[in-house]
């Protein structure tokens, strides 16, 4: 355990058991006595159920509460679920939702300290420090990336380079130039750099660089492999989601072995995605989080989709905090790519936009280089095919803008000769993931 | 006259070419000419055939997608300029090509050029009226 990792912002991380579990109850008696006194939704749900907050007597009895979905906050765009006023919300931040609309999340101005917190305690975490420079690329805007590491980092007192997503060329001076320490990106985002670094002449591990915070899509132990092998940093998993906060929710260590989750904040229980009862202590289910300090949005057992079980070995680094499984794979049909959430149903309402009926189509995904890519191939109907090569690229060009307004990302649209999309007998197989962690 | 063309969508891949001429064959239909227009991801097959209709239906229930359009198809001597010519009265006309492809006859020292106006209506009174040897469908199934 290095000086620099015990921030004194990181002290729940190490916090005593019965300790932890005592901030836990008191604040998941508050928060659900504030999202039932001011979230419509919950309360008839908890009327439904015939449960008051006062029910709540120990941490057990939060498996009586009803569940959060993804698509509650579609069904109650845009602030629907808002517990506090609009005049208390200091901030809004939206990701892609199912059908097209975007999902709107608030802080207050306490959530955004709070998250600042949690994303200092996750770049402490990950052994950074004030002192530290770290480039951050990940996304400013709507999407939750950006602007949440960037306080976390000026939070625990580093310097920030504000400098978003993309532009590769750009991303690579300033790496060399500013003495960068520490970066933060999407995985699969870095090892484009470090390969595009090479071809510009510059070697990486000659750089002062030394820590990589990547989150925003699954990557696997043989990609750190591979970071670390190319670039000479250390490369740490972090989680989150804009649903709960924001990244901030979960991040390795110096053990690099699982992630741990900020549970002062985030309750976390792992459920049978079928059953929807708790599983074993260490088994594989589906991750669901209740935010125990969010004002303006109380997310109540919200279910993630994402699979993944608790460690149960105490971890070396000291903290007592638990540890989540790095997350590989959901359950559902969601795709991430470049850190943004994409599901086949805002593809499909991209293309209806467009052509007015849904034509067959297919979403293939692809690792170029290691940057993600999508392709939606589209089966061309009697209906649009025309025998001028304009009016068909012109075609094309409207389906891209049209998925591009819809799911934020720019992505590759290809069309396709009929019935060459494989047909499948029951559910349609939407997504061909052929990418190779 | 005009002249009734099919166009078929081709994936730009091998073999895409293969599958509608292959069904053509089977049933007997010869093709009069064809062109290729393609892209990197795509490509138009446009096709004069024997009898257009029949083709259609073939190709479609091999499961092309298949579009009628109408060309013009315009007879002139295979020497240096009878094109510039031809195109000279389109400039004068204002007359929109939305593509053209050409062809050479076998026997007569003839070469045909097909044609596909934005309005084929519109040409084919312009360029019959100019004296230009406009061909029919049965005198272009006939020479091929």
């Amino acid at each position: 355990m290095s000086q620099a990792e015990r921030h004194p912002v990181s002290a729940p991380d190490f916090m005593p058991m019965p300790e932890l579990q005592a901030t836990q109850l008191t604040r998941l008696q508050q928060i659900v006595g504030r999202a039932f006194d001011n979230v419509k939704l919950f309360r008839q749900r908890m009327d439904e159920r015939g449960l008051k907050p006062a029910n709540l007597r120990s941490l057990d009895d939060i498996r009586r509460l009803p569940f959060t979905v993804k698509a509650d906050l579609r069904d109650t765009y845009p602030y629907g679920l808002f517990a506090s006023p609009m005049r208390d919300v200091v901030r809004l931040h939206a990701s892609s939702g199912t059908t097209g609309k975007p999902i709107v999340v608030a802080y207050t101005k306490a959530d955004v300290e709070v998250w600042a917190s949690v994303m200092l305690r996750t770049f402490a975490a990950c052994g950074l420090h004030s002192g530290d420079i770290i480039q951050n690329a990940y996304g400013y805007g709507l999407f939750t990336g950006g602007l949440g590491a960037h306080y976390g980092a000026e939070a625990l007192g580093a310097t920030v380079i504000p400098i978003s997503g993309g532009n590769t060329e750009r991303q690579l001076m300033v790496l060399k130039d500013f003495g960068v320490t520490a970066i933060c990106c999407t995985p699969s985002y870095f090892l484009h750099l470090i390969d595009h670094a090479q071809t510009l002449g510059i070697n990486v591990k000659d750089l002062p660089l030394r820590a990589g915070v990547f989150g925003a899509e699954p990557w696997t132990e043989n990609m750190r492999q591979r970071i670390e092998a190319g670039s000479g940093i250390k490369a740490y998993d972090i989680y989150g989601l804009s649903e709960i906060i924001g990244p901030g929710v979960a991040s390795e260590c110096s053990a690099q072995c699982g992630l741990h989750i900020f549970e002062d904040h985030f309750l976390p229980e792992i459920i049978d995605p079928k059953t929807l009862e708790p599983v074993p202590d260490g088994a594989e289910g589906e991750l669901v989080l209740t935010t125990l300090s969010k004002q303006a949005m109380p997310m109540i057992r919200y279910r993630t989709r994402d699979i993944t079980a608790f460690i149960t070995e105490p971890c070396p680094c000291g903290r007592t905090i638990r540890r989540i499984q790095r997350i590989g794979r959901r359950s559902d049909d969601m795709v991430i790519i470049r850190g943004v959430n994409i599901f086949p149903s805002q593809i499909e309402a991209a293309l209806l936009r467009v052509e007015g009926t849904l034509p067959h189509y297919q979403i293939v995904l692809t690792r170029v280089a290691d940057l993600d890519q999508m392709e939606v191939q589209v089966e061309v109907t009697s209906a649009v095919f025309s025998d001028e090569i304009r009016v068909l690229e012109e075609l094309q060009k409207k389906l891209v803008h049209s998925i591009e307004i819809i799911t934020g990302v720019r992505v590759a649209v290809r069309l396709v000769a009929p019935k060459s999309i494989q047909r499948s007998e029951g559910k349609a197989k939407r997504v061909i993931d052929q990418r190779t962690l | 006259m005009k002249i009734h063309q099919l166009s078929v969508f081709l994936e730009n891949k091998p073999g895409q070419l293969r599958m509608p001429c292959d069904a053509l064959a089977k049933a007997g239909i010869n093709i009069v000419t064809l062109s290729l227009a393609d892209t990197e991801q795509f490509g138009i097959l446009r096709l004069i055939v024997e009898d257009w209709a029949k083709a259609k239906t073939v190709l479609e229930a091999a499961g092309c997608i298949v579009k009628l359009t109408e060309v013009l198809a315009i007879e002139l001597a295979d020497k240096p300029g009878g094109m510039a010519r031809i195109l000279d009265l389109v400039d004068r006309a204002g007359l929109n090509i939305e593509y053209m492809y050409a062809f050479t006859e076998k026997r007569a020292d003839k070469g045909v050029l097909v044609f596909r106006f934005a309005d084929p209506d519109a040409a084919l009174k312009v360029l019959r009226n100019e004296g230009v040897n406009i061909v029919s469908p049965v005198k272009l199934l006939n020479r091929a």
